[in-house]
């Protein structure tokens, strides 16, 4: 599938144990949430582009 | 005997039995496999200039390399809409054209997109492997200019397979139904998941990169640099060309039955949400629901869960954007931050606020606006 996502940041948040729970990420000009699903189609294009070495993830803080 | 004999039939029906076969034939209810057909549905909104799931729900605008953007919207009909109207439409998607300044270019493209999950083909009845066994996707279309269009399908399990079709010959500003019949493939594979099952694309243009020699009506594996054939630009170079689409329809069996309007907006906003839900706090209005002071990321931090009213596919993407707390009979108390996670079944939302006087019981969320998205 062709896919135009313009991410331009993405984090990890952590739980309260320090586990990395999701990404917090700008996607097309919205910040938004992403689930750590490889079902949901941001974070499938977000693994995509950090595989591609188009995107680097930050640790969260 | 084809659905549409059995509609015709059913009248006649004179035992349980027959009943029951006509059924089984899927003559009655849930045989369009497409959600929002009629295009009635539009949470996000009902006009955009952006790539993507932005206006219609579960109808995807597809663009690349325009030198200005096409706009997406949701087109209210009138009784001017001859061929829809009196069939029952009330909404189209509609598709304006830029200004394309340098022409068409090799990579240009605009096309609309419907998907649907590999699950819902794997069990909608159709043998696809069988080259006997048949779906039909049928829909009404108008173009403001006269051409002719390729419509394509596109599977993901196994080896990709792609089918191109055409709608014939447009006359400009003429709603048209178009009829494809779909062949099984001994190629075809639908996993039993909820991924990406068949991509179905209406293609008002696509450049010379994605466009060559090929079949159509038939089954291939899937060349991306080959989806349709090389294409009139006719459309594309017309500055505000506009395509509409609605009645979209996909049944198994050779036969165009009517469009199954019988679901009420409702039913196909519950079927939407499966895959985007939204929570509307727009003009002030307050959320009112579970908020508990919780441990938090910070000191004075409360809990609220929103609960879908539909499981989702995946667990979503969620955006949250809101105006502050309000505590009835006490003030209202600024959100410093919100942290947002989603699942399938709820979105729970953790919000860091500046005081932490908050009346657990009565607190209320001004101006919430929540997303959950779990498109594919």
């Amino acid at each position: 599938m062709e896919n135009n996502m313009n991410i331009t940041s993405a984090q990890y948040q952590a739980d309260m144990d320090g586990n990395n729970s999701g990404i917090q990420a700008t996607i097309d000009g919205q910040e938004m949430s992403v689930p750590l699903d490889p079902a949901n189609r941001h974070y499938a294009e977000i693994l995509k582009q950090v595989e591609a070495g188009t995107l680097t993830i930050a640790d969260a803080e | 005997m084809t659905k549409a004999r059995d509609l015709a039939d059913l009248g006649n029906k004179t035992s349980l039995d027959e009943i029951n076969d006509a059924y089984d034939a899927g003559a009655l209810s849930n045989r369009n496999m497409i959600i929002n057909g009629a295009m009635q549905v539009a949470q996000r909104g009902t006009s955009s200039t952006t790539d993507g799931y932005n206006t219609v729900d579960r109808f995807k605008m597809s663009n690349a390399g325009n030198d200005e953007a096409p706009t997406a919207s949701q087109q209210v009909l009138t009784s001017s809409d001859t061929g829809v109207w009196e069939k029952g439409f009330r909404y189209s998607y509609r598709l304006t054209n830029g200004n394309q300044t340098s022409g068409a270019q090799a990579n240009d493209r605009i096309a609309l997109q419907h998907i649907i999950e590999a699950q819902d083909i794997a069990s909608m009845g159709w043998d696809y492997t069988s080259s006997s066994s048949y779906i039909t996707l049928s829909f009404w279309c108008k173009s403001s200019v006269a051409q002719n269009f390729y419509a394509r399908l596109q599977t993901s399990d196994g080896t990709s397979q792609g089918f191109a079709f055409e709608t014939g010959a447009l006359s400009a500003n003429t709603w048209t139904k178009v009829t494809q019949i779909i062949s099984g493939d001994s190629n075809l594979q639908f996993d039993n998941n909820t991924d990406t099952g068949l991509v179905i694309e209406w293609v008002m243009y696509r450049g010379t990169d994605k466009t060559g020699t090929m079949t159509l009506n038939s089954w291939g594996a899937f060349d991306g640099a080959v989806r349709v054939p090389d294409m009139a630009s006719t459309w594309y170079t017309t500055n505000d060309a506009t395509f509409e689409i609605t009645g979209v329809q996909l049944e198994v069996g050779d036969t165009a039955t009517p469009f199954e309007h019988g679901k009420s907006y409702g039913e196909e906003l519950a079927k939407c949400q499966r895959y985007f839900y939204k929570v509307d706090g727009a003009g002030g209005q307050t959320y009112n629901a579970h908020i508990r002071q919780t441990s938090g990321s910070g000191t004075q931090a409360y809990a609220q869960e929103i609960n879908l009213p539909v499981t989702m596919r995946a667990s979503p993407s969620v955006t949250v954007s809101y105006q502050d707390l309000h505590k009835p009979g006490v003030r209202y108390d600024t959100i410093n931050s919100v942290s947002a996670t989603g699942s399938q079944q709820s979105v729970g939302l953790i919000y860091d606020v500046a005081n932490a006087d908050v009346n657990s019981i009565s607190t209320q969320v001004r101006s919430l606006n929540v997303t959950a998205d779990a498109e594919l």
